[in-house]
């Protein structure tokens, strides 16, 4: 797969000088500098697909600057890298609040979103449960190896389904699109789910932890952040 | 009739041309898309009955053409020695300009075009205003052959830059003639195609491809069409061109699904091309292999990006990818690619023929050539236009144009189509060239050129293009999918009276992300419509916000409609045409419209015959 | 074979089952039966050694495929920007309330298909309708209720 074998990659990242495997992707190298970039659509043992753009990052210099997804980029010598700065953390703040418009109900997108410090979404909600990050039917094709589900539609009627939305013979019911799903599992019950994010469930620790040895969120939904733990009798 | 050597190709050109009587009368007529909707077809049989009927059957040529530009004015027949122009032709004229025109070589003053100003009636097609300020280097062959005629294209010299390559030049001399002569992209893009080819030569592999993107997709813009459907083989030619000077020996031609006339004749051409050995293995007995095959989109206008394209080719979904990876490095089945569009391929032979300084020196310093431009909208001469780069846009709408029709004013003009902008009636002296037309916040794009009046909202037409981007959004990324949604539901809230001012802030916002952070072109320009329409008009958005007033009178929530009692006369046609009975009264009594009842379909307004029906 | 699957037979032999020749065959399918009929989708998968996802989502992606039959008299309305700054989104709203369906969509009776298309480049006659190849230039809502009773 590389062609550059043993030459280190140097790059700037956020002003200091640091140095790469060449074949590595922007996102693994800042990772592997601890650097936290949230992602949706990445997945370590996936091709990665470049949709959900929350992984973005700043490169260049001066006049000539630019977003580019850090999941697709390959490192460079050279290359300046900025990771936070104004640019970016506006555009995954934008990039969140048009999920969240999208998937109200979603936990995963609720806690990224309140993580980024995003309080409100100006937009039109809709009601949702996919935000299309295609890690289901990347999963099914290279992991499972069945290629039982795959997009159809387009744009705003884009959506995962098997051919003809019919029961499918290529599907083994292996259920590894549903366990690496981070949209589906996890679904906020909060009062305002619509257009306000409370940051209720990352902010609080989940009451249940008191009466029971772990909390129950994974399981059912506790409601704990909603209620108080008088009404879990 | 496999032609085995440049001098055997030469030597048929001569035998064509000698074979061609100068003073034999030729009726073209024009077989534009235009034209074709006002049914040429009949046009053309009625000649030919005429011929037959009149026993003129050696002595007069009829051939249907491409498209000579002027659809405003069609059906079109141009009569050849002596360019007589006839315009807006029905079959009920044909036989006068059989007995007046062909046998007694008189002009049919009638049907001649009227000049503007003067009323006076002009003969010669090259005297015509619209013609007249035009460099057509393009088009100009268009009026002259028969696209299904290969015969027609070599005696106006077609092939003579293929011959002059195989007997004269390396392919490093013709990739550097292309360079030099600062030819850029006509799609859209702009791109150096010289560096274009240079970078597809110089990637690693030995399977290259040369591609032809006819997918021209921008609503408005049918340049690419009458290019392909009415001079094919000068696409062909400049692949042929483009794929020795890059090493490549097989090429595509990714027609839109829209356009089966174009897609008849580059089919029927490269049979022709292929049967001359123009095409194939060793054309003309050189070492020179190159095949072509044709492939069709499915309705898809992202299947223009490149990237698109040829996902599509290789029978997938027309989903682009992000490009860190070049396409000239790893395209079409990832190997090196070479994607130009179908009027910059159309340039190449003109290049190879005339050279490199000769072509640089048309246009301005930073684009050179000539562009084709669809001008069309509310304009006089609607039709194709081909100019030098640098003529400015009074000059294209005014001059070449004719002006705005019905006593209108100018508002604004786009350029571009859904990923440029629109320019206003301040900005009306720029000069049309790549650089100049970006800066101003718009761009060329493919060459469309929208001309809009008085009566044309600026608010409506962004919500226009942001729908339409909408619907053509591949849906991969985020930003684009969800943002032009979004930008959707906002643009609909303010043209139906529920905008607020901070949607204003909203907008720009959102528009600066789709700018940075989409993945392809279609996501990055999405917002040039909005962004240029809120920069130029934003009194008009802060009208449909605070006032609730469309100034255009064209938003239908914000527009009332009203019978003026002084000039209704009581006629009764607008109650009998009104949809939602909105409309009562009694005969020759003044009409009342029940505003509640009002569905704003404009029926009322175009039938009413003495201008009481108003919109406000 | 049946009459239906050796027409199929010929489509994709045309094509050499080519994968890349996909939209093609699938162009030519939609013109022999008016849509994408599921058991010829399921064939070309089979023949071309495909994925069935990949041609399920290519047949749902491009607009010149309907996985649902369309109707007689297939009327489309161009929206090109020419068209629609001289009012084409009105005539649309007119045949829509004249036929009874939205832009896309066919009547229960299987008549018309009332579609939108983008740009017939046939701008100096805007607002232009298309029927079956024949152009109707110039249309204002008023001549709506003329082309749908012209047979």
């Amino acid at each position: 797969m590389s062609e550059k074998r043993g030459q280190m990659v140097r790059f700037m990242l956020n002003g200091a000088e640091v140095q790469a495997d060449p074949n590595w992707n922007l996102l693994e190298a800042v990772r592997f500098y601890g650097i936290d970039i949230p992602t949706l659509c990445y997945n370590e043992g996936l091709t990665p697909f470049g949709s959900c753009r929350l992984c973005v990052v700043e490169i260049g210099n001066g006049d000539r600057t630019k977003l580019v997804t850090s999941c697709m980029h390959p490192v460079e010598e050279g290359l300046e890298v900025r990771t936070h700065s104004k640019r970016v953390i506006k555009t995954r703040k934008m990039i969140l609040e048009l999920l969240v418009a999208r998937c109200p109900s979603s936990k995963t997108l609720q806690d990224m979103a309140s993580r980024l410090e995003l309080q409100e979404v100006r937009f039109k909600p809709l009601d949702d449960d996919c935000i299309l990050c295609g890690l289901c039917v990347r999963m099914c094709e290279e992991q499972m190896v069945a290629k039982a589900i795959g997009f159809a539609g387009r744009g705003v009627d884009r959506y995962i389904t098997t051919p003809f939305d019919m029961n499918s013979e290529e599907c083994r019911k292996c259920g590894a699109c549903m366990h690496i799903c981070p949209a589906c599992e996890l679904r906020c019950q909060g009062p305002q789910a619509e257009t306000v994010l409370c940051s209720g469930c990352l902010n609080t620790e989940p009451v249940c932890a008191n009466t029971y040895d772990d909390a129950m969120c994974f399981m059912v939904p506790c409601l704990s952040c909603v209620k108080g733990p008088d009404d879990l009798k | 009739m496999k032609l085995t050597s440049i001098e055997e190709l030469e030597d048929l050109r001569q035998q064509i041309k000698s074979g061609i009587d100068p003073n034999k009368p030729c009726i073209a007529v024009c077989g534009g898309p235009g034209c074709l909707a006002k049914h040429c077809t009949q046009i053309r049989e009625a000649f030919e009955k005429e011929i037959v009927d009149k026993g003129l059957i050696d002595k007069v040529e009829i051939r249907t053409t491409g498209c000579h530009g002027f659809c405003e004015a069609g059906p079109i027949a141009l009569i050849f020695p002596d360019e007589i122009f006839y315009q807006t032709l029905t079959v009920q004229d044909i036989s006068e300009i059989v007995d007046t025109t062909i046998i007694n070589g008189e002009v049919v003053d009638r049907l001649l075009y009227k000049d503007d100003l003067t009323g006076q009636s002009i003969i010669n097609v090259n005297d015509i205003p619209f013609y007249k300020k035009q460099m057509q280097l393009i088009l100009g062959n268009n009026s002259r052959i028969d696209p299904h005629s290969l015969d027609d294209y070599l005696a106006n010299g077609g092939y003579s830059a293929l011959t002059k390559m195989l007997g004269n030049m390396a392919p490093l001399e013709v990739l550097d003639e292309i360079k030099r002569s600062g030819l850029r992209g006509r799609g859209g893009g702009g791109f150096s195609t010289g560096r274009k080819w240079e970078s597809t030569r110089n990637a690693k592999g030995d399977l290259k491809y040369v591609i032809c993107n006819a997918d021209e997709g921008d609503p408005g813009a049918f340049m690419d069409r009458s290019i392909l459907e009415g001079n094919p083989h000068s696409v062909l030619e400049g692949m042929i061109i483009a794929a020795y000077a890059i090493g490549s020996n097989e090429g595509y031609v990714y027609v839109r699904n829209e356009y089966p006339l174009a897609l008849k004749n580059i089919i029927i051409a490269i049979e022709q091309a292929k049967q001359y050995g123009i095409l194939g293995p060793n054309i003309l007995n050189s070492d020179f292999t190159f095949d072509v095959k044709v492939n069709r989109g499915g309705g898809a206008f992202i299947c223009g990006e490149s990237t698109a394209l040829m996902a599509s080719l290789e029978g997938k979904r027309g989903e682009p990818r992000a490009k860190y990876v070049h396409t000239s490095d790893k395209g079409l089945w990832d190997r090196p690619s070479n994607l130009n569009n179908v009027e910059t391929l159309a340039n190449v032979p003109l290049i190879i023929n005339n050279g490199a300084d000769w072509y640089s020196g048309i246009g301005t310093e930073s684009s050179k050539g000539t562009k084709v431009f669809s001008l069309v909208g509310k304009i006089k001469n609607t039709g194709l236009v081909e100019v030098p780069m640098g003529r400015t846009l009074r000059e294209i709408i005014y001059d070449i144009g004719g002006g705005i029709p019905n006593g209108k004013s100018f508002k604004a003009v786009q350029t571009g189509g859904p990923s440029g902008g629109c320019l206003p009636e301040s900005m009306i002296d720029l000069p049309v060239d790549y650089d100049r037309l970006t800066e101003a916040g718009s761009m060329m794009g493919s060459g469309g050129m929208i001309v809009m009046d008085e009566d044309t909202c600026m608010v409506d037409l962004a919500k226009y293009f942001i729908n339409f981007l909408e619907e053509e959004s591949c849906g991969k990324c985020v930003p684009c999918r969800e943002g032009l949604f979004q930008l959707g539901e906002l643009l609909t809230d303010i043209t139906e009276g529920r905008g607020r001012m901070e949607d204003l802030s909203l907008i720009e916002d959102l528009s600066e992300v789709l700018r940075d952070a989409t993945l392809c072109g279609l996501g990055k320009t999405a917002p040039n419509p909005v962004m240029s329409t809120l920069k130029y008009f934003r009194d008009e958005y802060e009208a449909h916000i605070r006032d609730g007033r469309c100034p255009a009178g064209v938003c239908e929530a914000l527009i009332t409609y009203r019978i003026d009692p002084e000039k209704c006369n009581g006629c009764g046609l607008c109650l009998n045409k009104c949809p939602s009975d909105a409309i009562s009264g009694d005969k020759k009594q003044p009409h009342v419209l029940y505003t509640e009842k009002c569905i704003k379909c404009d029926m009322c307004y175009e039938v009413c015959r003495f201008d009481a029906i108003g919109k406000e | 074979m049946t009459d239906s699957e050796s027409k199929l037979c010929s489509i994709v032999d045309k094509y050499n089952a080519e994968q890349g020749s996909l939209i093609s065959i699938l162009q030519d399918i939609q013109a022999e039966y008016q849509f994408l009929p599921q058991e010829a989708l399921e064939y070309v998968t089979s023949r071309l050694n495909i994925p069935g996802v990949q041609v399920y989502g290519a047949a749902t992606f491009f607009k010149a495929f309907s996985l649902k039959p369309k109707g007689k008299r297939q009327i489309h309305v161009c929206m090109g920007t020419a068209c629609h700054v001289r009012g084409s989104q009105r005539v649309l709203e007119e045949l829509e309330r004249e036929l009874g369906i939205k832009a896309g969509d066919t009547t229960p009776d299987r008549e018309y298909t009332l579609e939108t298309v983008n740009c017939v480049g046939a701008c100096a006659l805007g607002p232009v309708v298309v029927e079956n190849e024949e152009y109707y230039g110039q249309m204002a809502p008023i001549k709506v209720q003329g082309l749908i009773n012209n047979k």
